[in-house]
């Protein structure tokens, strides 16, 4: 039932589909973290540089820790604490966004994934 | 009493045709009965009835059943010119054109599952090409290509040996 041919398509697509998996998901390692402040940028940092900062927005301070390489949100008086539930920010191109409190946190790479965000 | 003026005798390929593309719509309506875990994976049983047409009635037969399919399918189903209906064009002229080609492989080496594979990953990029042009215009699209790619590998295998066994043991 399996020909020759067949076989060697199935390794062809298992290779394929490996290979797009591979491209498509890399897991690009963060270099800077950027704050943004309403809109504005606030900070760029080094990933690497251990720290925790507080950013003051319209409802009260939003603390950031930067921690070897990675970055996450551990306070913010925004109702709904999604950016804080968003946890460790590990690859370039993630990002949390506080909201109403208009602070948000990014992750960059080598290479930007995109052009610009607006929040 | 004036003959019609339209007067059409089907001939037995039609007959046959209309055969196989009534058993294909009924299988495309089971399926819409399972559910998926993500959207746009389907098993695409019916492209088991395209694949048994193509390797005994040949390309244009396959064409034909593929496209009343397509269209019954989505009548029955409820989704004539949706969105849906159009991914579903989109993939099955892609796939299509690919069986055009690979249906001139040698078929002592390429049998059933090869047809099946090739047809299943032109079916994903059909689909997302109209996607990334039209639905979604957004690159981020890409994440989801090796998703949709090992679907088209698995339901591709599970569909060819499905084809390659009935064709195995004929009637």
């Amino acid at each position: 039932m399996m020909r020759a041919g067949d076989l060697a398509m199935v390794l062809l697509g298992v290779l394929a589909t490996a290979l797009a998996g591979y491209h498509v998901w890399p897991g690009q390692a963060a270099q800077r973290v950027r704050i943004y402040q309403e809109g504005q940028l606030y900070a760029e940092l080094d990933a690497n540089a251990n720290q925790i900062l507080a950013i003051a927005g319209p409802l009260g301070a939003t603390r950031v820790e930067i921690a070897r390489g990675r970055a996450r949100v551990i306070a913010d008086p925004s109702p709904r604490q999604y950016c804080v539930r968003a946890g460790w920010l590990q690859h370039a191109g993630d990002s949390a966004v506080c909201l109403p409190n208009r602070i948000a946190v990014t992750l960059e790479g080598d290479t930007p994934r995109y052009d610009s965000l607006g929040y | 009493m004036t003959a019609s003026a339209t007067e059409y005798t089907a001939t037995s390929a039609d007959v046959r045709v209309a055969r196989y593309a009534a058993l294909a719509i009924a299988l495309s309506v089971l399926e819409a009965a399972v559910p998926s875990p993500i959207p746009g994976v389907k098993p695409g049983l019916a492209n088991i009835v395209t694949l048994l047409v193509l390797w005994h009635h040949g390309w244009k037969e396959a064409a034909w059943v593929s496209g009343l399919r397509v269209f019954g399918a989505s009548l029955a189903l409820g989704g004539l010119f949706s969105p849906g209906f159009t991914l579903s064009c989109a993939g099955s002229i892609a796939s299509l054109a690919v069986l055009a080609w690979a249906c001139h492989l040698p078929r002592r080496h390429f049998g059933p599952i090869s047809l099946s594979l090739l047809a299943a990953y032109a079916h994903i990029g059909g689909q997302l090409a109209l996607a990334r042009i039209w639905l979604i215009p957004h690159d981020g699209l890409i994440k989801l290509v090796p998703v949709f790619m090992l679907a088209a590998l698995i339901f591709g295998i599970v569909n060819g040996v499905i084809a390659a066994r009935i064709l195995g043991n004929p009637e």
